[in-house]
């Protein structure tokens, strides 16, 4: 097997001022002819640099400061303008993480592959109009979709119109970053799927950079690992999976968690909380003077559940379930349209003003995005005292709490008084965390709490909301789209769609024999399950 | 469908907007001090109490607020704006006769700044941080720290008094009875210097706003998938970064009529530009009142049609304007 | 704080604005010890040419001293400038922050207000306003207020509105934190920046327009301002250059020092870096 392209040595200097001094460094990689190689790595790897520098497309401010990027036998590094304009899209073509945003908002999806097609063939608009209407339906899409603009696509379509929009012209290798990160776990599979399809018929070259190494197992024949600008472990899928030989590799392969090993439910309490027929309906529209069309959409239909002290209930599903529409609704963020929400036996949907803030106080919530669930101006000892001040405790206890507080949830007492910008990702949540835990609650609520984090924090924040829930004996509600997550911590977990409860049971049983053919499609569609679950 | 929906919409904010500005005014004449009867008295150099309760009766200022306003609402729906206090003639005639001249400075204004803009601006925004993107700024900061009169009378010093080679005043020359071509010829010179004075402050805030949308589209996934397909940058940036930049640009357009509005009353005094501007000015110092609330209802009106026209053009050029 | 400070100041542009403008400043306050005789007396000959004996700026058509108008004239600017701002600023913040965050009906008629004025020809109604309330200081910063107003609402409701939907501010909710605490400790200091920028752009328009209501003869009949004298050389100009020049020079110079300075605090208080 010969290679079609060899990366060797390059390295990508960072501007000065940076926290380190170069984006890459010394990489080296080869891609053989036909062969699919995934780049997995965190967030900061460097991976998308190395992507980006092999299609020409370094952001401005990045350079390639050394090495070679030879293609077909060719070194392309520091080729002229001109000639990576030609190879672009004809022999190297790539598929981004978010194809709403790689899209053209203003142009029909078709014009935007014909587009492509002209710029290297010198074919009329009609005839590139015909192969990008083949290409569609090859795709799994229909002809009809040509005239569509991206928002009236699915994020699944969309994805679909990228692909054959690069394979539109037949390149040589397919670059592609993270395509299925945004996409639900279903239509990640389709997807998927596609590119392993398209890539045996065409005996193409493939590049794909992903974090998953569920991904990783089902798709690559060979695979680098990166971290922090380096390459630090490289070789067929196999070796690297059952034998990893660098402690990074094996620690990323640890943190992967598992479906199987869910924790027992607990034996049946009173609940202290218990929520009914709990509906909801979104209306959008009317405008102004109630003209212009009103759409309904149905976040919540009768859903009921019942959670108790030391238990952990997890609520997944794909986007647009209604998972989360459920936790704003039971803390009372939405109103609530229909239902009852017992807590402690008071109906909290028909609470307001202070009643609601006294029960408030004792069912906290820890947050999805690191970034934007701590106030930026606030220092970390104001956001962990807030809620016992606004419930009249004062500052000097308020304050001495919150340093115990912090070392319970893992930090030094010397982050009170730093701002939330001076931490990473898992210790902000982490501060989240300690934030809801001064008011002492009874029920925590986690909406999506890990899933904006690197896959080894992510198995660090999730051993220590388990800990903590042990330790104060909490109720957590544990909102997730990722179906290995809720398996490492759940008790019981309920499967939701499109605002319905589709199951509910233990987390051992359900993930192991699922009653209904949505969860098994769920189960069905998570990569890797063959190779990381033995 | 949405489209339509979203027109409609549009269509009942200038209705609404229009009421409003009428119902505005109504409450604005009560601004000022003592009403229509007296200042009507002073002007005729009667201050007869009994002749002034005519005029009062006449006009109907003695009747209860609601029925006035009712009175005036109807009135002004059937195009009565009432009659100007100096003039004696119906307010609506004097301003239909000032408005084509108005029309025809600020169309050529728009054009001018509109073309002028966008092409300095997507100058500017090719290479940011170059000397050219330098200059495109610094000229734009200039014109929007001098005013516009300032700068029409710098013009009349300049191009009329040095140089001697434009007419600094009106729309025509005068007694030379022009016709035909010649005619338009005079008056397109006439025109050249207000019409400039006026765009250049417009011709500023286009460039600067299409060279910032121009770079912010420029970051967007969607051009890198552009680069990606190995298609040239000219295209690129016509058909991608530029196409999508000119969106924001078709709203500020409109935004920025009633801007030109307060411009065009500044710049036709400046140059005696027989347009609706100097009745304004006019009206102000004749003390006018109902002839300068009517210059207040007829160009409200027609910026809120404005709007409506450049609301539409945004709904054509925007595909995603069914999800507002 | 240092780190906006030094960022603030690294521009040069910045700096030149800050002292152009604490120069304006000092004139302007010490007006009446330097000329106690006021703006309004009459010197000499009218329209001598700058640089005649006494008159660094020359005289006007009246034979009333320029420098002294010129800096008398700076006193009005600033005063309107600054106080319509301070009202307009006021009623913005105070509007818009109810409306992003409390949203429902009271948004939806703030919004159509701002609509609203964005739509009418506000110079033209200003000058309604003016002419109707009868030209003075008090009507020009009251009128400018008026008609500038829901432009900060705008601005604050938008970043209200953005923000209130953010976590921390949900986590602040739930925390029993009060409406009124949330608005002024959580969202209004994270929403200051732009209403600070915005703020000191102002400034500088309400210089501009204050000049062009004086140029129309709508300013205070009692106060000297740089727009008035431009209006009132309009005859001279092609005879004495200096009279209508040299006021617009002034405007020009202030208005470009509180730009500078705006921008140079939208480039210290934005977290988006210029490229």
């Amino acid at each position: 097997m010969t290679a079609l392209v060899a990366i060797a040595g390059l390295s990508v200097a960072l501007p000065p001022g940076g926290d380190r001094p170069y984006a890459v460094r010394d990489v080296s990689l080869e891609i053989g002819t036909s062969e699919i190689v995934c780049i997995v790595g965190e967030s900061g790897s460097g991976k998308s640099v190395t992507a980006h520098a092999l299609m020409g497309l370094l952001p401005r401010g990045l350079d390639a400061a050394g090495g070679s990027i030879r293609f077909d036998g060719r070194e392309i590094l520091g080729q002229p303008a001109q000639d990576w304009r030609r190879m672009r899209g004809a022999e190297i073509a790539m598929i981004f993480q978010d194809p709403m945003a790689a899209l053209n908002p203003v142009v029909p999806v078709g014009r935007q592959i014909t587009e492509q097609i002209r710029a290297h063939r010198s074919i009329g608009e009609a005839a590139a109009m015909q192969q990008a209407g083949d290409l569609m339906v090859q795709m799994g899409l229909e002809a009809a979709h040509l005239h569509a603009f991206p928002h009236q696509l699915s994020g699944g379509q969309r994805q679909r119109v990228m692909i054959a929009m690069a394979l539109s012209l037949s390149p040589r290798l397919l670059i592609a970053d993270e395509p299925t990160t945004a996409l639900d776990v279903t239509t990640q599979a389709q997807i998927l799927d596609l590119i392993r399809t398209v890539q045996k018929e065409r005996q193409m070259s493939v590049l794909f950079i992903t974090h998953d190494f569920g991904v990783v197992s089902d798709l690559a024949d060979r695979v680098a690992v990166m971290r922090a600008g380096e390459v630090v472990e490289s070789g067929p899928v196999r070796q690297v999976l059952d034998d990893p030989r660098h402690p990074y590799t094996r620690a990323l392969i640890a943190a992967v968690p598992r479906l199987s090993g869910s924790p027992d439910p607990l034996p049946p309490h009173a609940p202290v909380l218990a929520v009914t027929g709990l509906s909801k309906v979104y209306r959008r529209g009317g405008g102004f003077l109630g003209l212009g069309a009103r759409r309904e959409t149905r976040a919540l239909d009768k859903v009921s559940l019942t959670l108790q002290r030391g238990e952990t209930l997890g609520i997944v599903g794909e986007s647009g379930s209604g998972k989360s529409t459920l936790a704003r609704c039971i803390i009372r963020l939405a109103d609530v349209d229909d239902g009852e929400i017992l807590f402690d036996g008071a109906d909290l949907a028909k609470m307001n003003g202070r009643g609601l803030r006294a029960c408030r106080k004792r069912i906290q919530m820890v947050f999805q995005d690191p970034f934007s669930s701590l106030n930026p101006r606030h220092t970390v000892s104001e956001i962990v005292t807030a809620g016992p001040r606004a419930h009249g405790e004062g500052a000097k206890e308020a304050l001495a709490r919150a340093a115990e507080m912090l070392a319970l949830v893992g930090l030094e007492a010397s982050a009170l008084p730093r701002y939330p910008h001076e931490f990473s990702g898992g210790q902000r949540q982490r501060i989240g965390l300690a934030r809801a835990l001064m008011l002492k609650p009874d029920v925590l609520i986690a909406d999506e709490p890990v899933s904006a984090l690197d896959v080894t924090v992510q198995a660090q924040v999730l051993e220590l909301l388990d800990r903590v829930r042990a330790h104060m004996n909490l109720a957590m509600l544990f909102i997730t789209h990722d179906m290995r997550v809720a398996a490492r911590i759940c008790h019981r977990v309920m499967v939701m769609r499109q605002g319905r409860v589709v199951e509910e049971g233990p987390a051992a049983t359900l993930f192991a024999a699922p009653k209904s053919d949505y969860t098994s499609q769920l189960l069905a569609a998570i990569p890797g399950q063959s190779r990381l679950e033995a | 469908m949405n489209r339509l929906s979203y027109i409609a919409r549009r269509l009942v904010r200038t209705l609404v907007v229009t009421v409003a500005v009428v119902l505005l005014s109504f409450f604005l004449i009560r601004l000022a001090p003592g009403d229509a009867a007296t200042v009507m008295a002073g002007q005729a150099g009667f201050a007869d109490e009994a002749f002034i309760q005519n005029l009062r009766a006449e006009y109907g200022l003695d009747q209860p607020l609601p029925v006035q306003l009712w009175k005036y609402v109807s009135a002004v729906a059937h195009g009565d704006l009432g009659t100007s206090y100096e003039r004696r003639q119906p307010v609506l005639d004097i301003i239909l006769e000032r408005l084509p001249n108005t029309l025809l400075l600020d169309g050529f204004a728009l054009v001018v700044a509109l073309a002028g803009g966008i092409t300095l601006g997507a100058f500017a925004a090719r290479r940011p941080g170059s000397a050219g993107d330098a200059g495109v700024t610094v000229l734009a900061m200039l014109f929007y720290a001098v005013p516009q009169f300032w700068l029409g009378m710098m013009a009349v010093l300049v191009f009329s008094v040095w140089l001697a080679v434009l007419p600094p005043f009106g729309i025509e020359t005068m007694g030379a009875d022009y016709t035909g071509l010649a005619r338009i010829g005079d008056v397109a010179q006439h025109m050249i210097l207000p019409g400039m004075t006026l765009a250049l402050y417009y011709m500023a805030s286009y460039a600067r706003l299409t060279r910032a949308a121009m770079i912010e589209v420029a970051d967007a996934d969607f051009v890198k998938t552009a680069r990606a397909k190995g298609i040239g940058e000219r295209q690129v940036a016509r058909r991608h970064i530029l196409r999508n930049a000119l969106i924001p640009l078709i709203t500020y357009a409109g935004l920025q009529a009633s801007i030109l509005v307060g411009g065009t009353v500044l710049v036709e005094n400046v140059f005696s530009w027989p347009g609706v501007g100097t009745l304004a000015y006019q009206a102000v110092t004749a003390r006018d009142n109902p002839l300068l609330l009517g210059i207040f209802i007829v160009t409200a009106i027609l910026v809120s049609l404005f709007n409506l026209i450049t609301d539409i053009a945004y709904s054509i050029a925007d595909p995603r304007v069914q999800l507002q | 704080m240092k780190d906006f400070l030094v960022r603030f100041l690294a521009r040069p542009q910045t700096l030149i604005g800050l002292l152009v403008f604490a120069a304006i400043v000092v004139l302007a306050l010490g007006a009446p010890l330097l000329f106690p005789r006021g703006p309004f007396t009459i010197v000499g000959m009218p329209l001598l040419a700058p640089g005649s004996p006494g008159l660094p700026a020359g005289s006007d058509v009246l034979g009333r001293d320029m420098l002294v108008g010129l800096i008398y004239g700076a006193r009005v600017s600033l005063l309107v400038g600054i106080a319509s701002t301070c009202c307009s600023v006021g009623i913005g913040v105070l509007l818009g922050a109810v409306a992003g965050y409390y949203g429902g009906a009271v948004d939806d008629v703030l919004m159509r207000i701002t609509e609203f004025f964005q739509i009418i020809p506000a110079f033209v109604l200003l000058m309604v306003l003016v002419a109707f309330l009868q030209p003075s200081l008090f009507s020009t910063v009251v009128g400018i207020a008026l008609i500038t107003w829901p432009q900060v609402a705008r601005v604050v409701r938008g970043e209200f509105l953005a923000l209130r939907s953010r976590e921390f501010v949900q986590a602040a909710k739930l925390l029993g934190e009060s409406d009124l605490y949330i608005i002024f400790r959580q969202i209004l200091p994270n929403a200051l920046p732009p209403i600070v920028v915005v703020g000191s752009m102002m400034v500088g328009s309400a210089i501009l327009t204050e000049s062009a209501l004086s140029f129309l003869g709508l300013g205070d009949p009692n106060l000297r301002s740089w727009g008035s004298m431009i209006g009132a050389s309009r005859s001279a100009m092609w005879v004495a250059w200096w009279t209508t020049v040299l006021p617009g020079l002034a405007i020009m110079v202030t208005v470009l020092a509180l730009n500078f300075i705006g921008d140079g605090l939208n480039e210290a208080l934005s977290p988006r870096r210029r490229r």
